[in-house]
């Protein structure tokens, strides 16, 4: 086992069409994508998902806050998003707003929020209807795959919960299914830990469990949040990994939140950074990483350990202060105390999210690194 | 002459089970661990969950009292040392732990909790404790009023400056930091990494840096020790990590890296096989289940640890794949080389 010379492709058994799926879910467009290189293609498919001005808002003690702030983003088959910002900024309330998993009777979305999978603006939902189109249409991986698996159910169990409630499946399709499912996420020894529960696993098998169960019913769109960071960095690799081929494989569109900039550099198209619940920038990861035009992703980007360029004694470029308060935001741009090219426009006026003309979007009154031939536009 | 020398260290812990609670068997969870760090250098233990790093650390201090092994703190031997004696020894040697806020009193205020063990170890006389509390806060960053807030109103990047604080009011020499800045935020890891170099020149300090972070401990430390499952399995100069790693391990945790460049996408490494767990780790070495380069031998013995001596720095690694590569005559750079081609062969 330990020698084994390459991680094989996951093998064409378990890459059946999605067994007995509802009527309602069309597979999955099997495009040509080989299967190794990262790089793809541009693409012209239509938004699987349209997020439109989500704004989530949560009743407290302290008043109502609002912990997202007017997000839009759209995300298309075999697409990997990248929502990237520090605690607080409102990228786990923004995949659990979509997946509709917060409590009803504290949360407040905006008037004009609508969230469209299919056409269908989840936001108006019923929870019968969200019951379908969790796991089936939208599934999600959760930071924790401690707390997210049911201590008392076997790991089969809670793969086959799953079949049973989006497919057709009878009894012993399921088992099969499922042991298929913990086969291709490199699961050992699958047919013995399927009876097996999750306290009998480690961490990183764990997650993947997690990951099996969110991808055992095919779904067009996969939220992983925070999927490695509990994790190590030898099985954060092999997590990757397996996103990374499911994707080539199932055309799945995935939306990955999280702080590691490093994954976000190796694994998505797009970047959407976010800042106290307001998207900041937005575009293609090449440019959010070389041509960043908010301070706050220029300074994010510099702030992080570069490998081999260490200088002995050399200070690490900092961020100065903390991020606000969302019950203390300041008038202006969020970022204004933070700034280093403050002026008093920020301090006037927060900046709107401008789209320059080459589809990249930047919330900031004076952004860096201007392509040459754009000419700044919006800024009021 | 090193500050700490550490020779074979050993820490079991033992596993109860049963009607009668007897000891039915024991965690391996450092495994005769040597090594010496002098004075004002800074070393990083690195490894993953599991490998004994967080507990050789503890080791170090004795708040794990190790099963055997020696600690020679400024040449004097600490392991045997009475509850009387280890007080003055630890007023030396103090550590910071990762999660800044379950390691401070809840209860206490900052000035509380900082005057604590300043009156313990008679750091300033009494009437100056005051004003000595208030230039740690200073020193360390915090606002003057800090000192009269409670732990819980603080952010996590300000609550590792507090534990910063507390390690620094003894006046310590040495100073364990065991995953200082893993639960920061990445704005907020910079500003902590700064202090802690900030400080580490201004006092004088020689610090062991715990952490799972390559690229933090890269950036921080002068030389890294790697561990895996109780081992130390390689151990070489920071500036020397990507180019001259031997142990197929350390290869892969490079490799497994992702690089913050999206111009430079390459496939992560991926290791095969599952971690042995610490309670029943396998004869012989024990990165054996997931080593692309394992042969007979590895099952048989743990390979020992053997120096290499390279334009004047050491270098150590335990590998029998290693070592047979050295006998055929390779230099320990082509060695390295060799390892990365291994770690990189997949596909």
């Amino acid at each position: 086992m330990s020698d084994a010379p390459a991680p094989t492709p996951p093998s064409s058994e378990s890459a059946s069409p999605r067994p007995g799926a509802p009527p309602s879910g069309d597979a999955p467009g099997s495009s040509a994508v080989s299967g190794s290189g990262h790089a793809r293609p541009p693409r012209t498919l239509e938004p699987i998902l349209q997020v439109r001005h989500l704004t989530t808002r949560f009743r407290t003690d302290r008043g109502l806050v609002t912990a997202v702030d007017d997000v839009s983003f759209d995300v298309k088959p075999g697409e990997t998003l990248g929502i990237v910002g520090e605690s607080g900024c409102g990228k786990t309330v923004t995949s659990k707003s979509i997946m509709r998993l917060l409590p009803d009777h504290v949360t407040r979305y905006g008037e004009a929020s609508e969230i469209l999978y299919r056409g269908r603006n989840l936001l108006k939902a019923g929870q019968r209807e969200m019951r379908q189109v969790r796991g089936n249409g939208i599934a999600m991986i959760f930071q924790e795959p401690m707390t997210s698996l049911n201590p008392v159910f076997t790991v089969g169990w809670q793969l086959e919960e799953a079949l049973k409630y989006h497919t057709s499946l009878g009894r012993r399709d399921r088992r099969r299914r499922a042991i298929e499912m913990l086969k291709l996420v490199e699961i050992p020894n699958p047919e013995q830990r399927i009876d097996e529960y999750p306290h009998q696993l480690s961490g990183g098998m764990r997650q993947r469990v997690m990951i099996a169960i969110a991808l055992c019913c095919e779904p067009d769109i996969l939220i992983a949040d925070e999927p490695t960071t509990a994790l190590d960095v030898t099985i954060q690799a092999q997590i990757l990994d397996l996103m990374n081929q499911l994707k080539e494989r199932l055309d799945t569109a995935i939306i990955l939140i999280t702080h590691d900039l490093g994954v976000v550099a190796q694994v998505c198209d797009r970047v959407q950074v976010m800042y106290a619940g307001r998207v900041i920038e937005s575009g293609d990861v090449m440019e959010i990483f070389h041509r960043p035009r908010h301070p706050y992703t220029t300074a994010l980007l510099e702030s992080i350990p570069k490998r081999g360029a260490r200088q002995h004694g050399a200070r690490l470029p900092t961020i100065p202060g903390i991020v606000p308060s969302l019950w203390e935001l300041p008038e202006g741009c969020r970022f204004q105390e933070r700034c280093p090219y403050k002026q008093q426009a920020c301090v006037d006026e927060e900046p709107e999210l401008v789209t320059d003309p080459d589809g990249h979007a930047r919330r900031c009154h004076f952004p860096l690194n201007m392509p040459a031939d754009l000419t700044v536009g919006g800024t009021s | 002459m090193s500050l700490l020398e550490v020779r074979d260290l050993v820490k079991h812990f033992p596993v109860r089970g049963g009607v009668l609670n007897r000891v039915v068997g024991k965690v391996h969870a450092v495994n005769g661990v040597s090594f010496d760090i002098s004075r004002g250098e800074t070393v990083g233990i690195v490894g993953e969950s599991g490998c004994g790093k967080s507990t050789l650390g503890k080791c170090l201090i004795r708040l794990h009292e190790p099963t055997s092994g020696s600690i020679r703190y400024d040449g004097r031997e600490i392991t045997g040392l009475s509850h009387q004696a280890m007080m003055d020894v630890r007023r030396k040697m103090q550590i910071i732990f990762q999660d800044p806020y379950s390691s401070l009193n809840p209860r206490l205020t900052i000035r509380a909790l900082l005057a604590e063990a300043i009156r313990f170890h008679g750091v300033v006389p009494p009437a100056e404790i005051d004003d000595y509390i208030m230039e740690l806060t200073r020193t360390v960053g915090l606002r003057p009023d800090a000192a009269d807030k409670f732990p819980h109103e603080f952010s996590g990047g300000q609550r590792q400056r507090i534990g910063i604080a507390r390690a620094l009011s003894v006046k310590p020499e040495f100073i364990i930091a065991d995953e200082p800045v893993s639960a920061l935020d990445v704005s907020i890891q910079a500003q902590v990494l700064n202090l802690m170099m900030d400080l580490k020149e201004q006092f004088g300090l020689t610090l062991m840096f715990i952490s799972h972070d390559l690229k933090v401990v890269e950036h921080f430390c002068d030389r890294v020790l790697v561990m895996y499952l109780g081992h130390v399995v390689e151990e070489l100069p920071t500036d020397d990590l990507h180019g001259r790693a031997k142990h197929p391990y350390t290869r892969a945790l490079l490799g497994a890296n992702p690089i913050d460049d999206p111009r430079d996408r390459r496939p992560l490494t991926v290791l095969r096989g599952d971690v042995p767990s610490p309670f029943n780790p396998p004869i012989g070495c024990p990165f054996q289940t997931r080593c692309p380069r394992v042969h007979d031998r590895c099952r048989e013995a743990m390979p020992p640890l053997i120096a290499l001596e390279a334009n004047g720095r050491t270098e150590q690694v335990a590998c029998y794949a290693v070592e047979q590569d050295l006998a055929a005559g390779r230099t320990p750079g082509e060695a390295a080389e060799v390892a990365a081609e291994a770690a990189a062969g997949r596909d």
